[in-house]
C-alpha cells in the first residue's frame, strides 16, 4: 500500500517561488506566461454549460478568471497557508470583494481605527452608499471590539500592522472575541507580509492584502488579494446566507453544501468578480509572482536597514519620537515579539519637534527618498500623510489614526542602509536643525 | 491507515487504477453535487454508475440508474458512497460484496469502523474527500480556480 504519511511542507522560500506555478502545461514555459485574452473557446456546448454551471474547471472569460491570475491566487494561498485566494485589482478592491460576499444592507462590521487612512475613507463613505455601516474603535484596549458589537454585526476588521503608526494589533485576543460573538475576523496583512506575519494561525477566518506593497515589492503592479482559510463553518452561522441559501443566477446553487471549504474562493470569482468586474491584469499578475520569488529576501533587508534608520532617528535632536515596535522604547514592543518575530515592517513614523512645516521641509530637501504615496517599495519613501493621504480626515481621525501634523513616514528600502542615513541627515540638518 | 490525512502518492494510485465507479446517492438533479461529480469524472474518462433507489428517471448523464449495488451487471473498480455516515456501512458491506477494490466516502461521509472492515478486505478507503476535488487538485486544475493545491513541482502537470 502506498505510503499514506503526509510528506514534509515545503518552506516558505520554495512555496514564494514555486507555489502555484509548474511549468505551463501546455507550452512547458518555465515562467509563468503572461495569459493576455479576454476569453477562452469552448470544446462544444456541453462543455460550455459544465462551465457556466459550475461544474467543471476552466477558464470562461477573464473577468473571473485567467491563467497567469490563477497563478497568483495560488502563490497567495499557500504563502498565508490559506484554502485559496481570489485577486483582484487593488487592495481596496479586495476589501470590497472580501465584504461583498457575507454583508448585506444594514449590516455592520467593527474595525480598528488605526488603519491605512484610504480604508477609513473607503469604510466611512463609500461603503456607506452599500448600506454597510463601520465602527472604528482603539485597538490597543481589544475589549473595545466586543463593546462594539451590535445584532447586525458580521466582522471584525484589523491591519495585523497598521499603516501608517506600526500598530500592533493582538491578533489572538480579539480572534477570540470575533469567534465568541459568531463573527468573521478579517486581517489586512499588507503592511507585515506573510513572511513577518501569520494571521491564520493566530485565528484570521479572512486575509486581504495590497498586493501593490511588498507582495509585488517593486512599485510597479497594483493588486489585491482577498484569502480563506477554508476553516469557517458557513452553515453553522445563518448571518452568512450567501455561501449556504440557493443561488439564483446559478439556478438554486448552494456553494457550500457543493464546494465545501472551496466555496468562499469559488463564490469570490464566479459571484463576486462576475458582478464588481474588479479583475487584475495579467501582467500585473506577473509582475507581482516575479516580485513574490524574492519576498524573504527583501523583507530581511527591508527590517535590518528600518530598524537601523528607526534607531539613528531616534538619536536625532529634531526628532520628537519614533514608532517603530522593533524598538525597546515602543509600547506594541512585546506584541510585536509574539506577533512579527522575524521584525517589524519597513514601514513606521517618527514625529519631528517642529511639527507641520518641518515635515513639509523634510520631504521636499530629501534626494534619495521618493516623496509620494506608496510603501513597499524596493525604493525608500516619504510621505507627511496630514498633507497628503490623510488630508480628507478631520484633526481627530489623524491623531487616531497616528498621522497628526508633525507626523512622518517612511518607507524603508534595499538600499545601502548608510546612503538612506545621510540623505536624512542632510534633509534634517536643512530642516531647521 | 491514517483517515485524518491521505498522501498524494495514495490518491494519485487510487485515482489511476480505477476506471468504473459506482456512485450511490447519484441525483438527477443537475444543481446537486453528486450530479456535478459524477459529470466531472466523465469528462476525465472514468465509466460512472448512478446508484440510487428514488431515482424518477431510467438515466442521469446517458447512463442506466440502478437501484441497488447488487444489481449493476458489471464489475465495479471503486464505490463513492453520497450518502449520510449513518447508511455508510451498510454500503460498505455491500461494496465488499460486489467486489469493489475502493470504497470512497465523500465530504462529510466517514465511518472508521466500516472502513476497517472494508480494509480487512482487502479493499482501500478514502474519507471524507471529493474524488472530483482530488482529482482536479493532483492535477492542478483546483489550482485554476486560486485554490491551493499544495503541490510543487518543477515538472509539467498530470494526474
Ligand atoms: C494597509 C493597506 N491596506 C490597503 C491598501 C489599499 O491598497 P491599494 O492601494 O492597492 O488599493 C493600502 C494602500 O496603501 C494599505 O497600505
Amino acid at each position: 500500500m502506498a505510503d499514506a504519511r503526509k510528506p514534509a511542507a515545503p518552506g516558505f522560500e520554495t512555496l514564494a517561488v514555486h507555489a502555484g506555478a509548474s511549468p505551463d502545461p501546455a507550452t512547458g514555459a518555465r515562467s509563468t506566461p503572461i495569459y493576455q485574452t479576454t476569453a477562452y473557446v469552448f470544446d462544444d456546448v456541453d462543455h460550455a454549460a459544465s462551465l457556466f454551471n459550475l461544474q467543471t474547471y476552466g477558464y470562461l472569460y477573464s473577468r473571473l478568471t485567467n491563467p497567469t491570475v490563477s497563478v497568483l491566487e495560488e502563490r497567495v494561498a499557500a504563502l498565508e497557508g490559506g484554502r485559496g485566494a481570489i485577486c483582484v485589482a487593488s487592495g481596496h478592491a479586495a476589501q470590497v470583494l472580501a465584504f461583498f460576499t457575507f454583508m448585506e444592507p444594514g449590516d455592520h462590521f467593527v474595525a480598528a481605527n488605526k488603519l491605512y487612512g484610504g480604508s477609513i475613507t473607503q469604510f466611512g463613505r463609500s461603503f456607506k452608499k452599500f448600506g454597510w455601516e463601520a465602527t472604528l474603535v482603539d485597538p490597543d484596549e481589544p475589549e473595545n471590539f466586543r463593546r462594539a458589537i451590535t445584532p447586525r454585526t458580521k466582522a471584525i476588521f484589523v491591519e495585523s500592522l497598521a499603516n501608517p503608526s506600526g500598530v500592533v494589533v493582538d491578533l489572538e485576543r480579539v480572534a477570540r472575541i470575533a469567534h465568541d460573538a459568531g463573527l468573521l475576523f478579517i486581517v489586512d496583512n499588507t503592511m507585515a507580509s506573510p513572511y513577518l506575519c501569520r494571521p491564520f494561525e493566530w485565528g484570521a477566518d479572512l486575509i486581504v492584502h495590497s498586493t501593490t506593497k511588498f507582495l509585488s515589492g517593486h512599485g510597479n503592479a497594483m493588486g489585491g488579494a482577498v484569502i480563506d482559510s477554508g476553516k469557517v463553518d458557513w452553515a453553522k452561522n445563518p448571518k452568512f446566507k450567501s455561501l449556504t441559501e440557493p443561488e439564483p443566477a446559478y439556478h438554486g446553487l448552494r456553494f457550500y453544501e457543493t464546494f465545501g471549504d472551496l466555496a468562499f474562493t469559488v463564490h469570490g470569482h464566479a459571484v463576486g468578480l462576475r458582478d464588481l468586474g474588479a479583475t487584475m491584469a495579467p501582467v500585473n499578475a506577473f509582475l507581482t509572482i516575479t516580485g513574490i520569488e524574492t519576498l524573504a529576501l527583501r523583507m530581511e533587508r527591508h527590517v535590518a536597514n528600518a530598524l537601523a534608520v528607526a534607531r539613528y532617528l531616534e538619536r536625532h535632536p529634531a526628532v520628537a519620537w519614533v514608532s517603530h515596535a522593533g524598538l525597546a522604547s515602543s509600547p506594541y514592543h512585546g506584541l510585536a515579539k509574539k506577533y512579527l518575530p522575524k521584525g517589524t515592517g519597513p514601514v513606521f513614523t517618527f514625529g519631528l519637534k517642529d511639527g507641520y512645516d518641518a515635515g513639509v521641509k523634510l520631504v521636499e530637501g530629501v534626494n534619495l527618498f521618493s516623496h509620494l504615496a506608496n510603501v513597499g517599495d524596493t525604493r525608500s519613501l516619504i510621505l507627511h500623510p496630514a498633507s497628503t493621504t490623510h488630508r480628507q480626515l478631520t484633526a481627530e481621525q489623524q491623531a487616531a489614526a497616528g498621522a497628526g501634523p508633525e507626523v512622518v513616514r517612511l518607507s524603508i528600502g534595499i538600499e545601502s542602509v548608510a546612503d538612506l542615513i545621510a540623505d536624512l541627515d542632510q534633509a534634517l540638518a536643512s530642516a531647521g536643525h | 491507515m491514517n483517515h485524518d490525512a491521505y498522501s498524494d502518492d495514495y490518491l494519485r494510485g487510487i485515482l489511476r487504477r480505477v476506471r468504473t465507479i459506482a456512485i450511490v446517492g447519484a441525483s438527477e438533479n443537475w444543481n446537486r453535487p453528486s450530479y456535478f461529480a459524477m459529470k466531472y469524472l466523465q469528462t476525465k474518462g472514468y465509466r460512472v454508475i448512478p446508484v440510487n433507489p428514488g431515482a424518477s428517471v431510467p438515466e442521469i448523464l446517458r447512463e442506466k440508474v440502478y437501484k441497488s449495488l447488487a444489481e449493476i451487471p458489471d464489475a465495479i473498480d471503486m464505490v463513492d458512497i453520497f450518502r449520510r455516515s449513518e447508511e455508510a456501512a451498510a454500503i460498505v458491506d455491500a461494496a465488499i460484496a460486489k467486489g469493489a477494490k475502493v470504497v470512497w466516502m465523500q465530504i462529510g461521509v466517514r465511518d472508521d469502523a466500516a472502513a476497517r472492515k472494508a480494509e480487512a478486505a482487502g479493499l482501500e478507503v478514502v474519507m471524507n474527500r471529493c474524488p472530483k476535488i482530488e482529482y482536479s487538485r493532483l492535477c492542478g486544475e483546483l489550482g485554476w480556480s486560486g485554490v491551493n493545491t499544495g503541490i510543487i513541482s518543477a515538472k509539467r502537470r498530470r494526474l
